[in-house]
């Protein structure tokens, strides 16, 4: 298959011009395919993007969703998100960078939304990953709880849970936890 | 003289493959004396991994008559290696995997010359990878097969007829195991499908939902998985996880007993620990030998088109009985690692405005709204609004110059084609020749001009 005199050229060929080409940083298909979901990225006017590390690391960046209504308007989150090379093979990794006091979403930012886990699909987009975090914060739900006691207030006291959420945001204790301020 | 009749008897069954003519060879094949000779001087032959696939592809190349090989691994050996890597023994514990394979098969089969990096696959430049005439993997992971492939697949070029030019193309022949189960392929870029054209095969890595970890687990994986993902955060806020350190591997399976209790599930030890967490797969030593075999075969039959190589996909199954299937996988020709992509021949002195007005306008594309990206730039973004602000004052640049001043390159477009009134987003590679570049060595003359 392979013809080895063109072996042996392309070797004298190297050793004539050892320092030819400047080194190339290799992209993988993964950022190729962010490129696209980005560049796509058709946002409710609530979700704003930021990208720390400028423009063309798109591998990291940070999706900031100021609720317009339900138990946490007016308050700002801040998500982080982490992308693989092989993504969309596989899920993005998001953390919730700000404290917040949610059923969803633990005190270390974890947040459980099936997508990112085990719903992913790789025909799921960065747009359906913030979709779903913003329906988080439209919805929070009691069923999939990742901070149980927020879980337990908002199915057994619903206006507790809302009042809870007011004093987590504009900044205080809740229990033993600090939260600071978000709105 | 003992010396020369190992030396005969070692190459004997060899010479019958590659001494005399036969009919189920490739088109290529020009058997004699001077083909067995060139292979051992001139065929230089990459391993990528020295680990279970790694010391068998190393031990049965160097056996099947390669000379000049180069084993590459980030590695170091651990205890849990050493049932089925057979190259290495006790002692070697903490020595880097690639050093020891090297001089282990240097040992023992005279006249093979390996030479090993222990280092990982990015820490090579490109060039590196370009010197070899055949690279064969034996890795266990998605993003280094990932890595690799489009490291080979960037070598390749097209002539103006959208057919691989046959120097540019650096076949791969890549194995992996599982437990019971194994698959070899052969990967010629631009012929056969690459890794990318079938990503798809890759089974998705299963995840737990983190509310099941929280509040309802089950399984002893259940446990372990609290303890890495959850309680690891809560006690060492910012401490990041390192599942090589040995310390915090314990910390993890601590916790994960002390979880498992809490819930009375049974199941919880220190080696399925480090299994769910570093998502170890079970490894069968005779699954590594078979799968090695025939990657040698694959690669020696290509090099030498002593005969017609594997096309393109093997699968082993030992779990139930025993199957073995051949499957011809086509490749994605718009691939956007290893296809063509549409070639554009450009003046050095087009903007980037003008270059996405021209792809609107061009028949082959019709792409509006047009976003490009090269190598690891953006050159311009549609949107994010943040992002379309950092990229503007590009579109007014030539775009030869935004390239690097390169006479010919890839670029990548994302934008929305419109097909019979159809409105479809589109990702597309490119491949842009400035006409005039290559005469061109004064560029401040030549922009003058």
């Amino acid at each position: 298959m392979i013809k080895l005199f063109k072996v042996k050229e392309r070797q004298r060929e190297l050793a004539e011009n050892a320092n030819g080409k400047l080194p190339i940083k290799k992209q993988s298909a993964g950022e190729l395919r962010l490129h696209k979901d980005i560049s796509e990225l058709n946002l409710h006017k609530t979700c704003t993007l930021a990208f720390p590390n400028g423009k063309d690391d798109l591998m990291n960046f940070e999706v900031t969703i100021r609720p317009d209504e339900g138990y946490y308007l007016g308050g700002t989150f801040v998500f982080s998100f982490q992308i693989s090379s092989i993504y969309p093979h596989e899920a993005p990794k998001v953390k919730c960078k700000t404290k917040v006091y949610h059923p969803n979403i633990d005190l270390e930012g974890n947040v459980c939304l099936n997508i990112l886990r085990e719903d992913w699909k790789p025909v799921l987009n960065i747009n359906a990953v913030i979709y779903g975090l913003f329906h988080l914060l439209m919805e929070p739900n009691h069923e999939d709880p990742l901070n149980q006691d927020a879980a337990a207030v908002l199915r057994d006291n619903p206006q507790l849970f809302e009042s809870n959420v007011r004093r987590a945001m504009i900044g205080g204790y809740m229990g033993q936890t600090f939260f600071p301020r978000c709105i | 003289m003992a010396e020369s009749t190992v030396h005969q008897s070692r190459s004997r069954d060899l010479d019958k493959l590659l001494l005399r003519p036969g009919n189920l060879v490739a088109p290529t094949f020009e058997p004699g004396a001077q083909l067995r000779d060139d292979l051992q001087e001139y065929a230089k032959i990459l391993v990528v991994g020295a680990g279970g696939l790694g010391c068998e592809l190393l031990k049965d190349l160097a056996l099947s008559g390669f000379k000049n090989l180069e084993v590459i691994d980030m590695d170091r050996i651990e205890v849990t290696n050493l049932n089925r890597q057979f190259l290495f023994r006790l002692e070697d514990v903490g020595k880097p995997k690639a050093e020891v394979a090297a001089r282990r098969v240097m040992e023992r089969v005279s006249g093979v010359n390996i030479v090993p990096h222990f280092c990982r696959i990015e820490d090579k430049d490109i060039d590196f990878y370009r010197d070899f005439i055949i690279i064969v993997l034996g890795l266990d992971s998605v993003e280094a097969r990932s890595y690799i492939n489009a490291v080979a697949c960037g070598f390749l070029e097209y002539d103006s007829d959208d057919k691989p030019i046959e120097e540019t193309v650096k076949p791969m022949v890549d194995g992996g195991t599982e437990g019971f189960k194994g698959h070899a392929r052969v990967i010629i870029p631009g012929s056969t499908p690459c890794f990318e054209c079938t990503i798809w095969l890759f089974p998705p890595q299963v995840k737990f939902p983190l509310c099941t970890l929280a509040e309802t687990p089950r399984t002893a994986a259940h446990c372990i998985e609290y303890a890495h993902l959850i309680k690891w955060d809560e006690v060492h806020s910012g401490k990041t996880f390192d599942p090589d350190d040995p310390e915090h591997m314990k910390w993890v399976y601590t916790e994960a007993v002390k979880r498992a209790e809490l819930f009375g599930i049974q199941g919880v030890t220190y080696s399925l620990t480090q299994g769910v967490v570093k998502n170890i797969i079970p490894a069968i030593a005779s699954t590594n030998a078979i799968v090695s075999a025939a990657c040698t075969l694959e690669t020696l039959k290509l090099v030498s088109g002593c005969s017609k190589t594997l096309s393109n996909y093997l699968t082993y199954n030992g779990v139930e009985g025993l199957h073995i299937k051949v499957t011809e996988f086509v490749k994605d020709k718009d691939c956007l690692v290893c296809g063509p992509g549409v070639l554009l021949e450009l003046d050095t002195s087009v903007t980037l405005q003008k270059f996405i007005d021209m792809l609107e306008e061009h028949p082959k594309l019709l792409l509006s709204k047009a976003s490009v990206r090269h190598q690891a730039t953006n050159l311009y973004m549609q949107a994010p609004q943040v992002l379309e602000e950092m990229t503007r004052s590009n579109l007014n640049l030539p775009l030869f110059e935004l390239m690097g001043k390169v006479p010919r390159d890839i670029v990548h477009v994302t934008g929305t084609t419109s097909r019979d009134d159809k409105k479809a987003s589109c990702l597309r590679k490119l491949c842009l020749v400035f006409k005039g570049a290559d005469a061109v060595t004064d560029q401040d003359m030549a922009v003058g001009a």
